[in-house]
Formats: structure tokens, sequence, C-alpha cells
């Protein structure tokens, strides 16, 4: 298996961005009713750029269109890549029907990374909603793989019910295994959930956390990392301790097109990942 | 009358009637020449094949969604202010094929486009045009990314620029601080003079390439007197601007107000028809449309230019986050005036007045702001005590 | 090892900054409980008499949907509360709750202090200061479930 050598570039995109990479599909996993995981090789036996945890592709399907996602596989892997996605619209749904063996052309790896830097010898915290634990699966492999450089590591992740849970046997192994402490709650359960029911806002409430020595990675819906922002911030998080993942529409990833724009901000190049107290001021106004 | 040859930096006289000479050199060189031109009833930027296609003696007259067309009583070249047309026209093109795509049992092949283009010599660019070819300059060719196709094209082109000697209707270069006077990024530089009977051209040489262009035609140098006429003409135009800006502190002011009620009101008036996107020389956005033929073996992608004022610009996850015009019009404001200084570093404006020209109902950007700033006053004047906004983007 | 009712009282995060003498005064409400997995600790329509401060384990809020079948609508763990139906009349649970693990918690007797916050009305003060903060936390996180977040198109 290839590994990362000199000549793999972490996180910088091939020469041309502009221009699709052919990657063949080696997996379709359902990860639930309407999310699924494309597993992806490099067509060609290229070296294949890594990623850093964070980034996402342009991926395209054939005559249909083109969408980010954000890179959910194990930088480590590479040249494998994952990508999760609801089939929402008309690129995912096309992607839906992709077999094992399609073609798909990828752009990237864009945009800024998870700091894990910024944690080390720090307790990280990671605050994952719905299928925003997508992209903060790379940085969770990246936290394991470097145990011991970090203090307590803590996973509280909320989705909508028990059957929409992601990576649940990932979720298992990780909760198993190793030394991470992993909190699961649910917006809406029948009684045979015997775990946690609430929106994962009253996860940070609960969690012991020691302010002033934690980084937090937060993903998910938008309400749902302002109001965890809150919540983080109650328990006394500094906002230059705090990271959420933001999306925006893109058509080029590359800052070009212009539509990604947030502000003074564009996701594509100056995120997705932010820290909170460069976004904080536009995060609260609406329609911006 | 041949001298010496031509260095940069030198002030030559070129008679109006040679100036032909010039164009045609240029063409004779393998560069395609775009220029001024009369086209329904506004003049545009296209392809010309003599001087005589020049919109010679006819000038503009420009107000809030007004543009007509008059007659000089002179034989001016250039004696007008900017059209619909931009540049961009031809540096960053409306729409282009990036790539294709064709099918290949379960795989398919992307072929690239080559970044082939004509080699380009625009005859006429104002000072305000050289700003704002600067200002997309930033946008394409700054790292990490660069715009293969914008860098070839920007790289090859022959800039004929030309000092205003009208103001505009609706021009604010000299708030912005983007002209009239062309300072730099030509390879030569007119400024057209019309006295005493005579129609000539103050020729400054910009680059080496525009000595060589400029060395097979008639000239002489040029005179004091002279370089004092053209000094005079650039302080008339500066002094006759149809619009003013004031810029002091204008990136604060803008992110003061997100809130301001004036957004509510302009967007009773804005069509977002999208216009002043479409005509404005530093507007960069696009979109990419993905077409295949009728059997689905043979894609293509296009790239074509967008606006923020589009209802699905700013589409994800089943709506758009900008859905009312209030959010498209402050967007495309804020953007133009404030962030783009913290993206780009500069302005994103420079005064050419094309978007107040150009919109229907007559929105005047200088006016927005003017109206944004009196309202705050208003509002310190009425509450003396009172605390000042926090200034936070 | 057995902790006094008074030192566990005094631990609990829902009593922070509780001065002493109130402390004692409620005390005299309190008992220990515990509930073993599966325990049912109220149902529905119930006298509501006790509220209960967990102490560790996990505890549903359910309702029994006609067509759905038991729905959690809500669990609290350790260091939170459940129950305000014993404040105002008519003094009924609105909801069934189970113990999900075994579960420790102390019972309050809501008559008991009813009556002492109408008797001292500082001790009044004090309970519905933290009992309000508790409802307004609830509340917000109620209304954030509400929104469905992670549903499509949001």
């Amino acid at each position: 298996m290839v590994s990362t050598s000199e000549n793999t570039t972490v996180g910088k995109p091939a020469s041309e961005p502009m221009l699709p990479r052919l990657y063949r599909i080696q997996r379709v996993h359902l990860e639930t009713d309407d999310t699924f995981t494309l597993h992806l090789l490099p067509a060609q036996d290229e070296m294949g750029s890594s990623f850093a945890p964070g980034q996402f592709n342009m991926l395209y399907v054939f005559g249909t269109g083109e969408v980010p996602l954000s890179i959910s596989s194990n930088p480590s892997d590479s040249p494998l890549l994952q990508h999760t996605t609801r089939a929402v619209g008309t690129v995912t749904k096309a992607m839906r029907r992709l077999g094992r063996g399609a073609m798909v052309g990828i752009r990237g790896p864009f945009g800024s990374s998870w700091p894990l830097e910024q944690a080390v010898g720090r307790n990280v915290l990671v605050v994952a909603g719905g299928i925003g634990l997508a992209p903060l699966r790379p940085a969770i492999y990246q936290l394991i793989a470097q145990r011991e450089r970090f203090q307590r590591v803590v996973l509280l992740y909320g989705t909508r019910s028990p059957e929409d849970i992601l990576y649940r046997q990932e979720l298992e192994h990780w909760r198993g295994k190793f030394d991470l402490e992993i909190q699961v709650t649910v917006d809406r359960a029948a009684s045979t959930w015997r775990g946690n029911v609430g929106v994962v806002t009253t996860l940070i409430g609960r969690s012991p956390i020691d302010p002033l020595n934690t980084v937090a990675l937060v993903c998910g819906p938008e309400i749902m990392m302002r109001f965890s922002v809150i919540e983080l911030e109650k328990r006394g998080l500094a906002a230059q301790h705090i990271y959420l993942s933001m999306e925006r529409n893109m058509k080029c990833g590359i800052g070009f097109c212009g539509h990604c724009q947030f502000g003074p901000l564009f996701v594509c190049k100056d995120g997705p990942v932010f820290r909170f107290d460069r976004i904080e001021a536009v995060l609260g106004k609406p329609e911006v | 009358m041949k001298r010496g040859p031509l260095h940069v930096h030198d002030k030559v006289i070129v008679e109006s009637l040679h100036f032909e000479h010039l164009l045609h050199n240029l063409s004779a060189q393998g560069y395609e020449l775009i220029a001024p031109t009369i086209r329904d009833n506004a003049i545009v930027y296209d392809r010309l094949s003599s001087s005589n296609e020049l919109p010679s003696g006819w000038t503009d007259e420009q107000q809030g969604g007004k543009y007509r067309l008059k007659r000089r009583p002179d034989n001016a070249l250039f004696g007008y202010a900017v059209g619909p047309d931009a540049w961009k026209k031809f540096l960053h093109p409306p729409i282009r094929l990036l790539w294709q795509a064709k099918r290949d049992s379960n795989s398919f092949q992307v072929l690239p486009e080559d970044h082939s283009c004509p080699k380009y010599a625009f005859i006429g660019v104002r000072s305000c045009e050289l700003h704002a070819m600067a200002i997309q300059d930033r946008v394409f060719l700054s790292e990490p990314y660069v715009d293969p196709s914008y860098k070839s094209r920007r790289e090859r082109v022959f800039i004929v620029a030309v000092n205003c000697g009208v103001a505009g209707g609706t021009c604010f270069c000299a708030s912005m601080k983007t002209g009239p006077r062309v300072t730099s990024g030509f390879d030569l530089l007119l400024t057209e003079v019309l006295r005493d009977e005579r129609h000539y051209l103050v020729t400054e040489i910009g680059t080496e390439l525009g000595a060589t262009v400029l060395a097979e035609v008639p000239n002489e140098p040029a005179t004091e007197f002279d370089n004092h006429f053209v000094e005079t003409i650039l302080s008339n135009t500066t002094s006759h601007m149809g619009r003013d800006l004031d810029t002091e502190g204008i990136k604060d002011l803008l992110y003061r107000n997100y809130e301001n009620p004036r957004w509510d009101a302009t967007a009773t008036r804005c069509l977002t028809c999208s216009n002043c996107t479409m005509v404005c020389p530093t507007c960069f956005c696009t979109t990419v449309e993905d077409v295949t033929d009728l059997a689905g073996q043979y894609a293509e992608r296009w790239q074509k230019w967008d606006s923020c004022f589009t209802m699905d610009f700013s589409y994800i996850h089943g709506g758009n986050v900008r859905a009312t015009t209030k959010s498209r019009y402050r967007q495309w404001l804020t953007h133009k005036l404030a962030t783009w200084i913290d993206q780009f570093g500069t302005s994103g404006c420079v005064g050419c007045g094309r978007c107040i020209t150009w919109c229907p109902v007559g929105i005047d950007l200088t006016e927005e702001v003017r109206a944004i700033r009196e309202s705050e006053l208003a509002a310190t004047r009425s509450n003396p005590g009172g605390k000042d906004h926090d200034a936070q983007p | 090892m057995m902790h006094s009712l008074e030192s566990i009282i005094r631990e609990h995060p829902f009593f922070q900054g509780l001065e002493d003498p109130y402390i004692q005064l409620i005390v005299e409400c309190a008992k220990n409980v515990r509930f073993d997995e599966g325990k049912v600790l109220f149902r529905q329509n119930e006298p509501a008499d006790h509220f209960y401060l967990i102490r560790e384990g996990l505890v549903a809020v359910e309702l029994m949907i006609p067509h759905r079948g038991f729905t959690t609508v809500l669990t609290a763990g350790g260091g939170e509360v459940l129950g305000w139906s014993w404040l105002f009349p008519p003094y009924r649970w609105y909801f069934d709750a189970r113990a999900l693990e075994p579960t420790r918690a102390l019972a309050f007797d809501g008559k008991c202090l009813r009556t002492k916050c109408d008797e001292d009305h500082d001790l009044g003060y004090e309970f519905f200061k933290r009992f309000a903060r508790i409802m307004t936390q609830r509340l917000e996180a109620t209304k954030l479930q509400l929104l469905d977040l992670y549903g499509v198109n949001v």
C-alpha cells in the first residue's frame, strides 16, 4: 500500500485545479436511509495527493455536475478517499445511483483544516451534529493515531434519531478500544433506544471540561454550531479555542466564482474550517 | 519624420490622420484590435478593422438609468466616457468552455481546453479601466490559484490607453483615486488634443513593445506646451466629475451598517436585474454549467458570468442564504466597497459610473453611501451623548 | 462509602451556592432513592409528589403515542433535574419516566418543599431561582430539538 512519502504533497491540489482527476468507486456504503459513503481510489496509479482533516473535494458526476464534499477518510489511508453525503440534490442523487467500478471526477483537496497542532498538550472536545461528523472523522483518526500528544479526547455526537447514526461500527470500535470518551444523543427515539435523548448542546453542559486547556472542534448545521458555541462559551472556552466548519454554495472551490463568500471570507479558501473569533461577527448576521 | 529610437517615458506627437498607421502596425504584428465603436446606440468594445469605425465626433450623456449618444462639434476620436462594455469581456469572457469529457464504457476521459486566445490590442483604455484590470489581476493571478486562461489573455494584451478628455455624467474616478490620469499599465498612452485647427495625440511610451509599435508611425517630440496642455485637459476632466464618493472610513462605515434601514428602502427600487454586475469592470463572479449530448456520451463544462443578484446564487440545503432583495443588494454594495478591501487590499470600485448609468431605476451607489453616512450623523445629532456603534465586520 | 444526605445535597450542582441554613431546611424533605434498570419512576397523570435530582444514571422521559409506540422525548442524567409538575396544581405528571440504567437520585417531597417555601420566602426565592434556570435551559434545548436541525433541507 502506498504510504505518504516526500513526493506526496499534503493538502496541495494538482497543478490544474480546474480539471477533475479520475477516481474509481471501490465501494458504496449505505450509512442510513438517505446517506451514503463512497470509497474511492485514483484511476491512474498516481501517488495522489493526501489531504488534511477538514479539507474538501469537488466531486464530479459525468454530465450532471459537481458538489463540494468534505473528505471523511483517514488521511493515512491516502490515496484512498471517502466521501459521505446525503442524496438530496441532482448531483448527489445521481451519485447515489453510481455503483462499484464507476468513475467520478475529483478536484481538490481544497480549503483549511482542523488545527490539531493547536490542540497538542490540551484536551480536545469534538462536537458533531448530524452529517457534521463526516468532516470531523479524519481529525478523530489523527487524534487517535497520535493519542499521546493530547490530553482528554471527547466526542459529543448528536443526530436526529438512532437510525441516523453514522459510522456506527467505528463509534463502537472507538468507544471500546481507545482512550476516547464518546457521548451520543438523538433528538428523538423510540423507547428501545437506551442512550441520551436531547440536543447535543445539552451534552456540552454536562461534559466535565477544563475551559482553559481545551480546544473545541465543532461541525454540523449552522444553527447547531451557533448554539454549541454558546454552550462552550458558557463553560468558559475562549473564542480563540473554538473551531467551526462552515458551508456555502460553491461552484469552483478555488476563490474564483465568488459564490461562497461569507462576509469578507471565502469559505473555499479562507475556510471551511474557521477559528470562531474570526467569524463571530458575521455568523450572527442574518442573510449575510 | 524619422529620428532615433524611442524609449520608455518618451512623449511624442502623432497627428490624428496618422493614427490609422498605428492601428495598422498592430494588426500587422498579429494583434486583433478591440476598440470603441457604435453598436445599437451605444459605444461598445468590439473588433475594429479601421479607425473609421471609431466613434469619431460622438460623445455620451450619462445619468442614473440614462445613456444617450450625442454629436460633438468636432471629430474627437475619444470624446466620450465609458459605455456598457468593460474589457473584462475579453479577459474574463462571459462564456468559456473549461473542458470536455468523453464517456468510455464505465469510465470517462477529461479533455482539457488549451488556453489559446487571440492576441488582443485594446484601443482606448481609460485609467479607471486599467485599475479595474489590476483589481481583477489580484483575483485571478494570486497564489495559490491562478486562472490560466485569464493569465494568458492578460499577458498577451497590448494596451493603448487614453487620458480622459471628457468626464462622464456618472464618473467619479477622482474620488476613487483611479483617474482620470493614467499612470501605469500601458504600452502606449494617448491624450487627444483638438485646438487651433489641429488634431493630434500626445503619445507617451509605456513599454519597449509600445516603442517598437510606434516606431514606424510618423511622430515628433512633444513640446513643453503639449505636456502642459495635457495637464490642463486632465485637470479640466477632474473638475467635471459627474459624481463623488467620500471613501473616508468607508469599510468600517458599511461594516457598522448591516442593519441600516436604507437597505430596505433601496430594496423597494432594486429589480435584482443584475445589470450593475454585468457592466461593472471588476465584478468577476461566475457559475459553471455541465451539459451533455442526448446520448450522454459526451459532456462539457462551461463557465459563465453570474451575479450575486440571482435568486439562487447563495443556494444551499434547499434554501438561499440571501433570499431577499435587500440582502442581495447589500451583499453587492458591501462587497464592492468594503469586504473587497479585506479580501484583495483595494476597493472593488473604480468610479466608472457604469452601475449608475445602466441601472434601470437609477440606483446610485454614491447616493447610497451618502445616505448611510447621513443616517449615522443624524443619529448622533439626535442622540449627542449616545454610544457609537461598534465597528465590526 | 455512605455520605450524609446533607453532604449529598450540598455537593449537587443544583444547590450550588445555597447557604447552610437553607440546606438544613430542605434536608427534611429529601430522601435517597435508587432505581434499578427498567424501573418506572412515574407515569403520566399519577400524582406528582416528588421531584428528583439525579446523582448518577440515566432516566428516559417518555410518552406513549398511539400508533407510534413509546417515544423518548428526553433523557436526564447525573446532575440533572427531573420533574416540575410538583410546583403548580394539579400536581400530576405529564410524562412517563423510566430508568435506562441503575440510577441513584435524591427525591424531594413536593408538599414538604411547597410548605417550607410558603413559610420562608427567602428559601422560596433561592429554590425558584434555581428551578427557573433549569426550566429556561430545558426550554431552549427543547426549541432546538423541535427545529429538527438534522432533517433534510435545514
